[in-house]
């Protein structure tokens, strides 16, 4: 008998006051008992809808049969047959969006927890997991990878399991990409990521850290060294300014440089050389996924007032309903409906304070939500001593302006082909943020996946 | 990892090192820079490329000890390894079709003036060098800038080298005597090349500063590097970091330099006291 009970099985936590002073994992994982709890609400419909709602296809039903049955070696397998990075998945994918919006549970409750399972499988596997991935039998094809985040270690894992050598080529001197440098740890610890790629290694896949192609080397150089084919996953890392006055005061931070402080290079942890602003009073600018990690971790640094800046209503916030709720618990102020029109500074160009006006919504514009307009006279001022501007981030021009044949729309986005993945030019495909302009991290793997496909398709047809 | 090949103090606060590192000596170009970190736990920082050697595949970097990763960095030897090294970062210098150039350096500044002055005279074009350094001890690199440079001129602030003075007087003086330079290619402390840009607007001489602001990945992701330029954000470590001097908004590149100046401060002195202990066990 399912159970019936139309709640999910709630996620132990730590407390709100606590861990807003910490860096520890926010969420704490379900216990054995409270995964068997939770799988039991799946019905095992036939027509599996929430497979349909997953970018990578995961076997939904039957990981969580395998769970109901006890067999958690056999539930890591099934999410691991389409899903290389599932730890990761379990814990930073939009579910609600995606596989749980579609979820028949859903219509008269809550749906089932399906992130929750997958990540408890996860690391279930990671601490009594027995199966070793194994390098397949090479069949003598050298493909590289760019960018080792979420769609680069996917389409690396892919092409591995069919005997490709790979190599993956990062810039920064870990692999990991937005998982490293950008989530937080309280979100996604590192020492996860971290095994999730050792896996990949043992698969075979060769990691080539401080490699900045473009740069070091060009695409035309990798195929003349036997390269067959390129995928590129270089996500969309140029960070976005708002052009207002002030943005080049000290204590204004990208939400790139901010988190990657924090988060690459440890500088919340006190034997780390890496320095940074340790902020009083902070505005983090904008309404997406990363505004809630940025103005998190100002707390965790010891910030006393922590606001996130939006010019639209929380309705329109594009950062996930969880994660506005942690931020809200932890002791974030949201101030809505707000628009910054300039930074100011003392003396020494030191920030102090931010000028915002009050904005007011009006017609829906071309994205569907409806439009900010401007209260006139509105303008007033917030004392600050960090600005960290988190609106958004476009593709990073580097591979795109070294190599020749490789063409990208106005956004800055390359262009590629719906069916294969590939870019204008041949041999070299791409997807993830680089492709779609800053997304998700399924979406990423997503695309790491059908681009394996392709090049193996390629590469089998040469 | 990068073995260290050669390790060689030019005065008590400057140190060079020749560097195993393949790849970028590969490309390298005047202008460019790599980012090094030391070890698990240290910063990321640029330095310019002062010198390479495409077929050892060697790469030359000079720094000053001026905070802890370069302390750090100074404490390795011959046969050590830096943990990461990575580049060549960053545009090449552009030196084509110019016809008489002066090259001047400031203190540290110089190690990155010797490869500009050395890429022109390797390419033909006549070259002035002027150095400035604070007293006759700090003077580096004389024998080297002197072998590419149709003249060089050595300043000292406290005139202890018996040529006391700044390097815009000296510039001043060759450009009135009628040098004739179509570009001044300044790199130094930040008043330093603010006073020169200043200086070759008046003769609305072309001038190319080099910028070296504090960044992280080297590659268009922090935006640490921004500057203002001629009233628009660039990025030194993708758009420069070579930028017209007539165009760079000094104060404010200097503030942003400060940013953790503290911070600097208190660990440098802090290692100079944890070293200070271990000498005094030792």
């Amino acid at each position: 008998m399912p159970n019936m009970t139309p709640n999910k099985t709630p996620m132990p936590e730590q407390p709100a006051e606590v861990r807003n002073k910490n860096f520890e994992e926010v969420t704490l994982g379900y216990t054995d008992e409270m995964a068997l709890n939770e799988a039991q609400r799946c019905l095992h419909c036939k027509n599996q809808p929430c497979v349909s709602g997953c970018p990578v296809s995961v076997p939904i039903p039957e990981f969580i049969r395998h769970i109901v049955d006890g067999d958690m070696e056999g539930a890591y397998q099934t999410i691991k047959s389409t899903n290389s990075l599932p730890a990761i998945c379990g814990r930073v994918c939009p579910q609600e969006t995606q596989c749980e919006s579609k979820c028949v549970r859903g219509i008269k409750g809550e749906p089932v927890g399906i992130g929750r399972l997958e990540r408890y499988v996860a690391d279930w596997f990671m601490e009594h997991g027995t199966a070793k991935d194994e390098k397949p039998q090479s069949n003598g094809h050298k493909v590289a990878v760019l960018g080792s985040g979420p769609s680069g270690l996917t389409c690396a894992g892919d092409l591995a399991k069919l005997g490709y050598e790979v190599t993956v080529f990062e810039a920064l001197h870990s692999a990991g990409g937005v998982l490293m440098y950008g989530i937080p740890e309280f979100r996604l610890p590192k020492k996860i990521v971290q095994k999730e790629i050792d896996q990949l290694k043992q698969m075979g896949v060769t990691i080539d850290t401080n490699m900045v192609i473009g740069k070091v080397l060009s695409v035309d150089e990798l195929f003349d060294m036997g390269y067959e084919a390129l995928y590129i996953g270089t996500g969309a890392g140029l960070p976005s300014f708002m052009n207002i006055p002030g943005e080049a005061l000290v204590g204004v931070y990208s939400a790139n440089e901010f988190l990657t402080r924090i988060n690459l290079m440890k500088a919340y942890l006190e034997d780390y050389d890496t320095p940074i602003i340790h902020p009083r009073r902070v505005a983090v600018i904008g309404g997406g996924n990363v505004a809630m990690d940025a103005a998190r971790c100002a707390k965790r640094l010891g910030a006393e007032e922590v606001s996130i800046i939006y010019r639209r209503s929380e309705e329109e916030m594009p950062a996930r309903k969880e994660e506005i709720h942690h931020a809200k618990a932890e002791g974030i102020t949201f101030r809505l409906l707000n628009n910054p029109v300039a930074i100011h500074g003392d003396d020494q160009g030191k920030v102090n304070q931010i000028e915002c006006v009050e904005m007011e919504l009006g017609e829906p514009d071309a994205s569907g939500r409806r439009r900010p307009i401007e209260k006139e006279g509105s303008n007033f001022l917030l004392d600050v001593d960090c600005v960290v501007v988190a609106i958004g981030n476009s593709p990073n021009p580097l591979i795109r302006s070294t190599t020749h044949g490789i063409e990208a729309n106005k956004r800055g986005c390359l262009i590629v082909d719906d069916n294969t993945l590939q870019t204008t030019r041949e041999g070299v495909y791409a997807g993830g943020d680089a492709v779609t302009g800053a997304a998700t991290v399924i979406l990423a793997m997503g695309a790491g996946k059908h681009a394996a496909r392709s090049i193996d398709e390629y590469i089998r047809s040469k | 990892m990068f073995r260290i090949v050669e390790k060689k103090a030019l005065n008590p606060s400057m140190t060079k090192m020749v560097v195993e590192a393949p790849f970028v000596a590969h490309k390298a170009q005047a202008g460019q820079f790599i980012i090094l970190r030391v070890n698990e736990h240290g910063e990321r920082i640029p330095l310019t490329v002062a010198d390479y050697d495409r077929e050892k595949g060697t790469v030359t970097i000079i720094f000053q000890k001026v905070g802890k990763t370069t302390m750090l960095l100074d404490q390795l030897n011959e046969n050590d390894a830096i943990l990461d090294f990575i580049g060549p970062l960053g545009k090449a210098s552009e030196l084509e079709g110019y016809h008489k150039v002066a090259v001047i350096g400031g203190g540290a500044g110089c190690a990155i003036a010797y490869p500009q002055a050395k890429a022109l005279h390797q390419m033909g074009i006549p070259v002035d060098v002027i150095a400035g350094f604070r007293n006759i001890d700090l003077v580096i690199l004389e024998e080297e800038m002197n072998q590419v440079s149709n003249n060089l001129t050595v300043m000292t602030d406290d005139g202890s080298n018996g040529n006391k003075g700044f390097v815009t007087d000296a510039l001043r003086k060759n450009i009135e005597a009628g040098a004739g330079y179509d570009l001044v290619i300044a790199i130094g402390p930040i008043p330093m090349m603010k006073a020169v840009s200043q200086l070759t607007k008046e003769y609305n001489i072309k001038t190319i500063v080099s910028m070296n602001p504090i960044m992280i990945d080297g590659t268009g992701m922090c935006g640490g590097c921004r500057l203002t330029v001629g009233g628009k954000t660039k990025f030194a470590c993708v758009d420069g970091p070579d930028f017209d001097g007539h165009e760079v908004g000094f104060d404010e590149a200097m503030e942003r330099l400060r940013t953790y100046k503290k911070d600097e401060e208190r660990e440098t002195r802090e290692e100079n006291c944890r070293l200070m202990r271990g000498a005094e066990h030792a």
